[in-house]
């Protein structure tokens, strides 16, 4: 009791660390998530409305990518950016910024899955439209992706809870560097290990209702698309 | 004048057989024409043929010698089941003008005019998706006037309606070839052909069968089809 009373007391008083940790935790998250969406939102569209060669590999390979251990991840990516590495000349192990490239890699797949998953049901109906319209192919995505919102939005959320709650490829790439790669998850599994538990129970505490918030984004976001959905 | 619409050995088959044609026949009168026929004559296939929405077609088809599938934007389309975009009413007939550069307020005047051209006087801001399905269809021609088209291309557009919104939508269709719109329209219900229709182009088992002013079909059908048809055997 009295640990979760001092790991109240850190979150209340907005210790400087604390606050620090959770910058960087939010900023890499949100970057990973904003590069993943660019790529992926129009790449899962198009999937959903075109036949292209192998596109079934395609989907078979982004979906499997969903279940990547993010371990197996940071290991790739610190191979690649390691000094030994392809891209170890860009020296950006144990930054932010390799961590934001684990993360890309981690979510991309889920934006891209779930951005499909929400186009897929309305192709059929807006072919016929389009069509009519002598609709070019970017219209046709802008299309389908804005009429997809609520479940883009959805795919988007998910990328930014499975970002915030990952540990293992921030871990690995980022070297959990105390003031510079240090986020919440890697925090947490420090500071339990180091038995500073107020620290730990803080940041799962922060983490906790980050989840809770994003839950209920896409709760919501779902209840509000509902309405537009068409019911034959 | 009105628009000249050509089909030169237009076909189309799918599973080895010819579900449509070949047809050849040129169509240039002014007004409303109705495409009619039996269930699966080829009706609906006719219609897409003539706004140039098929891909696996054998022939060619034209309007005032130009290829369908390259003017389908000087035409508005009306599918038998409505797509409804997930948008508000408004949004689903602003979607129409996507691509054209119009300024604000002239690009709601537009909205607003084909509103009350197909008297959709649903509250525009709601959701398509709560039209009920005569609405829908009213959702459906707006978004089809919303360009201005210089030929209309119903696919049976009022199935589904109930006689006064049947009634109201004839009406419409009525005073919107009054101002010069060619009407195309696809139905098989004799009586609305005979309210709407200046000719008729009579279908079955995918063939053109008989193209007539429509005084002269409803009074005397030359071909077998037709006479069964009219007197409801077919």
């Amino acid at each position: 009791m009295e640990t979760l009373r001092q790991a109240w007391m850190l979150v209340a008083t907005g210790d400087a660390a604390l606050l620090q940790i959770i910058g960087l935790s939010l900023r890499v998250s949100l970057w990973a998530t904003l590069i993943a969406a660019v790529i992926g939102i129009p790449l899962g569209a198009a999937l959903a409305t075109w036949r292209v060669p192998f596109s079934g590999v395609l989907v078979v390979l982004s979906t499997s990518m969903m279940a990547l251990p993010p371990v197996v991840v940071g290991l790739i990516v610190y191979l690649s950016l390691s000094r030994a590495g392809p891209l170890g000349d860009w020296g950006l192990l144990f930054t932010p910024s390799a961590m934001i490239i684990a993360q890309t890699i981690l979510i991309l797949p889920i934006i891209l899955a779930l951005t499909r998953e929400a186009v897929l049901p309305l192709r059929r109906d807006y072919d016929m439209l389009l069509r009519s319209m002598d609709a070019g192919p970017i219209l046709r995505l802008r299309t389908l992706i804005w009429d997809a919102r609520y479940g883009v939005m959805t795919a988007i959320l998910a990328g930014v809870g499975r970002a915030m709650a990952e540990v293992g490829a921030v871990l690995i790439v980022g070297g959990n560097i105390d003031g510079l790669t240090r986020v919440m998850t890697t925090t947490i599994a420090l500071e339990t290990s180091r038995g500073n538990l107020e620290l730990a129970l803080a940041l799962g505490l922060i983490l906790i209702l980050i989840a809770i918030g994003v839950n209920a984004a896409i709760h919501l976001i779902g209840r509000f698309g509902r309405r537009y959905e068409v019911t034959r | 004048m009105a628009p000249v619409l050509r089909f030169e050995g237009v076909a189309v088959r799918a599973g080895g057989k010819t579900l449509l044609g070949p047809v050849t026949c040129r169509l240039d009168s002014p007004g409303i024409t109705a495409v009619m026929g039996p269930n699966g004559a080829g009706k609906s296939l006719f219609l897409s043929a003539a706004h140039g929405v098929l891909d696996d077609l054998a022939g060619r088809v034209t309007w005032d010698d130009t290829d369908a599938t390259h003017s389908r934007k000087s035409r508005g389309f009306m599918f038998q089941a409505t797509p409804v975009l997930r948008r508000s009413v408004w949004g689903n007939i602003a979607f129409a003008l996507s691509g054209q550069r119009l300024a604000k307020d002239d690009r709601a005047a537009r909205i607003t005019r084909a509103l009350a051209d197909a008297r959709l006087d649903a509250d525009p801001r709601k959701p398509a998706a709560a039209l009920s399905g005569g609405e829908r269809k009213r959702l459906d021609l707006a978004r089809a006037l919303v360009t201005d088209p210089r030929v209309l291309i119903l696919d049976e557009p009022a199935a589904n309606l109930d006689p006064a919104a049947t009634a109201a939508f004839e009406d419409s269709l009525r005073r919107i070839s009054g101002r010069g719109v060619k009407i195309l329209f696809s139905t098989h219900d004799i009586g609305q052909a005979k309210r709407l229709a200046d000719d008729i182009l009579f279908i079955d088992g995918g063939q053109l069968i008989e193209q007539k002013t429509a005084d002269t079909f409803f009074s005397k059908p030359v071909s077998g089809p037709a006479e069964r048809f009219l007197k409801g055997l077919l």
